[in-house]
């Protein structure tokens, strides 16, 4: 029986076994590519979209589990039209090779929602499951601080 | 062509000889001009392999592998400067697999010279021998080289283009090409016409490309500061486009098997189960291992674990310590390299006083944060590949060969990586899918490599040893008697990519410890190859990736012994022989306030590596925080000549270092049965957020010649962390992981 989903704000109706991972969901059957696959295993990060606002791994969340809206880096904002967050990576210049940077920019994003001025113990509590081959987590740190000053402006 | 390379195969030496084989086989060959492998469409003017200009838009054309390091930025920056564009006006793609875009400079680095010492007739040599690379099909990025080979040439491509631009101007207006000047992709004329670049396409497609001279540096609008990476906004919402992110209408998704003991055969294998589970349609042999072709990437990854394969025996020693034994047994070898002798090392200095220390370092995986994958579609006797991978034409002509077809069969389109760190200029992952599709003809297939299956099925960093010998008089070091032993990646690596297996010396054994800037006397480095069949390869900064610790923690040891300050003996030492290397320390020490005097529960160290023409200097801050070891702070300084992009530096350079940290705090690949014991990160983690310490990079300008950037700073980090953990707890690391020995925060 087809399960269904809504993701970004669209219903889906998939047809595939409960068991699969959201990941291979998203990837593979919706095409919404910017969602990564990195470890499988909830030890990288690179797989993170939010569910009802809350981030999660999507690698370890069974498509038959999954019970709220789901939002991915697709959803978060556009080229054309960013969010606050990805301008401010953008702006601090963070990505290297990029790869794990939907996983980073969400988890970010869901820091944000629950602490709007994060300190940088708030951030390496919230970052630590991310991992960054490339070691950009200076500037992710520093584009996390900018993002939460220019929304507090607002 | 055929002819050329049988000569290159007979006559190619890592080494000095290559020079003189260089000159003699090569000069006919490698000064043809190699074709525009652009084909220009209607109304389209392609100035050369770099510009292309139709009525539409201007292209640019940066052909080396985008992994993270911002090459197709700065690439097109430099033809961007002299076409007199903006980089918002430009589309910058990777191009096609073509002998156009070999690489200059990377075959100008086998040159066994000190590379910091060169005199201007090693560097015209450097680039003469880098005309081979063309005979080799070295379209690769790698070796920190881009840079050093486009810095020249795509400035020229760039000025040749709008000059052309500006004939053509000068034809239509009734105008000499003087009167005229160029502004953001318009040509100017007197009067205020602004014709722009795309509106004289036509007619400059039908002119032959005019030369001009280089802008000197004052006149630079874009190099030299820092430029918004044409690829960011891409990479922060999740539309930049990796290889694992093709898509392709009615495209399969495959995930890949291989015999987990390396180098082992596969029997047989019985797919009956995985074939009965949802989604799965076909499980193809390839050899040493197979793919599971399903409808999505997960369930081909779950179905190929229940396939039931017979898997033969790795040819190396079943333990880890039977490896291990192999590494130490080379040093009862003769040496491959001895490429410094300086003095006397047989004899100690009189009155100076004997220092010696043996370490040892680990194989390491790359991890690279996208695993390995490739796209394939054979179909009608082509085949087309998407593929990140660092090395274009070996990847056509190795999947050509794989399939029995042509080379010219073969359309190879390089997508974005996500990290590379030498990984990617292998073909593994592009043949297997190759080979794969060729097996389901007509429809295209996407062949993942699991993480298990990219950590396990990896060319690592080599593990090796290092016996190290110096003696030190009056605060200064009059000797160092290096030994060096591991497996050569640069012999594995050229046996696998070209075919043949390269004689003489091989540099990368000893690279990092031979050519560092010190002037010591007695001087003198050997390497040994031991003879082993772990697959290894060229990994972020390669040979530097362990000289660079054992070299850096022994002057630590040896500064100690003689009741120096380890920053001063470094910097006395490196003033005597170049300059731009003691300006690096010198930096570093302004930068973090060095005094040689660190509170109780902090400890710092300070390491300096000149490797890929940069000399880089860090020191790094460790504290001791409830028991466990924090990295709290790093400085960096490194002499890039010239600084093209300096933001783009700076993470080069934060990331390099990063990269180090990460394997010397954690990373170790272990074998048994030849297979690796680390399968995913839980055992093979790298820094995070919360172990990465503050860190501040100075680039700086010294020295002449323009120096690689994505590899240096990786070698100095991990010496400048074990002499920073010296320095806290006076227990003196010896050997990596550092996590073996000490409680490190993780
Ligand atoms: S892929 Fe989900 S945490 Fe790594
Ligand atoms: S930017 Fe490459 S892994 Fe994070």
């Amino acid at each position: 029986m087809p399960t269904s989903v809504t993701i970004n704000g669209t219903a889906h109706s998939v047809d595939l076994p409960g068991d699969v991972p959201l990941l291979w969901v998203l990837r593979d059957e919706i095409g919404l590519t910017g969602t990564k696959y990195g470890c499988g295993v909830a030890a990288c990060g690179a797989c993170t979209v939010h569910i009802d606002g809350v981030a999660v791994r999507s690698c370890q969340m069974a498509l038959e589990d999954v019970d709220g809206a789901v939002t991915t880096i697709e959803g978060l904002g556009t080229p054309d039209a960013m969010s606050a967050l990805q301008a401010a990576w953008a702006e601090h210049q963070v990505a290297q090779c990029g790869y794990c940077q939907s996983g980073q920019i969400m988890q970010a994003a869901s820091l944000l929602s629950d602490i709007p001025a994060p300190t940088d113990s708030d951030i390496d509590e919230a970052m630590q499951g991310n991992l960054c081959r490339c070691g950009t987590y200076p500037r992710i740190r520093a584009a996390i601080h900018a993002a939460a000053a220019k929304m507090q402006e607002v | 062509m055929a002819n050329v390379r049988k000569i290159a195969r007979r006559s190619f030496l890592i080494g000095s000889a290559a020079i003189v084989g260089g000159v003699a086989f090569g000069a006919y060959y490698v000064a043809r001009p190699a074709p525009n492998p652009l084909t220009p469409g209607e109304g389209e003017a392609v100035f050369n392999p770099f510009v292309a200009i139709s009525a539409e838009k201007i292209t640019l054309i940066a052909p080396r592998a985008e992994m993270g390091q911002g090459v197709h930025t700065t690439w097109a920056a430099l033809i961007a400067e002299e076409l007199d564009v903006t980089l918002d006006q430009v589309e910058v793609i990777h191009g096609p697999a073509a002998a156009a875009y070999y690489n200059t400079a990377m075959m100008g680095e086998v040159i066994p010279s000190k590379g910091y010492d060169k005199s201007d007739f090693m560097h015209a040599i450097s680039d003469h021998l880098g005309a081979l690379g063309k005979v080799m099909d070295m379209q690769v990025t790698g070796g920190s080289t881009s840079m050093k080979d486009g810095y020249m040439r795509m400035r020229a491509a760039g000025a040749s283009a709008r000059e052309t631009l500006k004939q053509a101007a000068a034809n239509r207006l009734g105008l000499s090409r003087d009167q005229l000047s160029t502004k953001d992709g318009q040509v100017i004329a007197p009067g205020d016409v602004a014709i722009p670049f795309t509106d004289l396409a036509g007619e400059a497609a039908d002119l032959s490309p005019v030369e001009a001279p280089l802008r000197p540096r004052s006149e630079w609008k874009l190099l030299g500061k820092g430029q918004p990476r044409i690829d960011m906004t891409g990479k922060v919402t999740g539309t930049a486009t990796f290889s694992i992110d093709t898509r392709l209408p009615g495209m399969k998704f495959a995930a890949l098997k291989a015999n987990p003991s390396l180098g082992g055969e596969m029997r047989s294998y019985d797919a009956t189960e995985a074939l009965s589970m949802p989604g799965v349609e076909q499980v193809v042999d390839l050899g040493n291992g197979f793919a599971v072709v399903a409808s999505n990437t997960w369930l081909a990854i779950q179905a190929a674990e229940v396939v039931q394969a017979d898997w033969g025996a790795a040819p190396v020693p079943a333990t880890h310590d039977g490896i291990r034994s192999a590494i130490r047994a080379a040093f009862d070898t003769a040496p491959n390299s001895t490429l410094r002798d300086d003095g006397d090392t047989a004899t100690l200095p009189q009155g100076a006083q004997e220092v010696t220390a043996e370490y040892e370092v680990p194989f390491l995986a790359h991890a690279t944060m996208e695993p390995l994958n490739a796209t394939a579609l054979f179909d009608n006797d082509r085949l087309q590949i998407w593929s990140g991978n660092q090395g274009p034409i070996l990847t056509r002509n190795h999947c050509a060969e794989a399939l029995g077809i042509e080379p010219e069969q073969v359309e190879v389109i390089t997508t974005l990586m996500g990290g590379g760190f030498g990984r990617r200029g292998e073909m593994d992952f592009s043949v297997y899918a190759a080979r794969l599709a060729q097996a389901m003809p007509g429809t295209p297939v996407q062949l993942t490599w699991s993480r298990e299956e990219d950590m396990t099925h990896d060319f690592y960093r080599p593990g090796a040893m290092a016996r190290m010998r110096g003696a030190v008089r009056e605060g200064t070091a009059l000797m160092v008697d290096a030994e060096i032993a591991s497996q050569s990646a640069l012999s594995q690596a050229m046996t696998r990519w070209m075919g043949f297996t390269p004689s003489g010396p091989d540099t990368a054994i000893v690279d990092g410890v031979f050519n560092q800037p010190y002037a010591i006397p007695n001087f003198r480095t050997r390497g040994y190859v031991a003879d082993l069949q772990v697959p290894v390869g060229f990994w972020r900064s390669v040979g530097a990736s362990f000289n660079g610790f054992f070299m850096e923690s022994f002057m630590d040891e040896m500064a100690h012994a003689a009741g120096a300050d380890p920053l001063e003996f470094r910097l006395s030492l490196a003033r005597k022989e170049w300059e731009p290397a003691a300006k690096v320390l010198e930096t570093v020490k302004e930068m973090s306030g060095w005094t040689g005097q660190t509170p109780e529960g902090t400890g710092r160290g300070v390491a300096m590596t000149y490797s890929f023409g940069t000399p880089v200097a860090q020191v790094i801050e460790v504290a001791d925080e409830d028991g466990m070891i924090q990295v709290t702070k790093a400085w960096i300084a490194a002499d890039l000549g010239v600084a093209l992009d300096p933001q783009n530096l700076e993470a080069q350079l934060s990331g390099g270092m990063a990269f180090g940290l990460s394997a010397a705090m954690f990373g170790e690949i272990t074998f048994a049965e030849g297979a690796a014991e680390q399968t995913n990160f839980p055992d093979y983690d790298g820094i995070r957020m919360h172990t990465m310490p503050k860190v501040e990079v100075r680039v700086i300008e010294a020295q002449e010649h323009i120096g690689g950037a994505g590899e240096p700073g990786t070698p100095p980090a991990a010496p400048a962390l074990a002499n920073a953990i010296y320095d806290l707890t006076g227990n003196r690391p010896r050997r990596l992981p550092l996590m073996k020995d000490f409680d490190l925060q993780s």
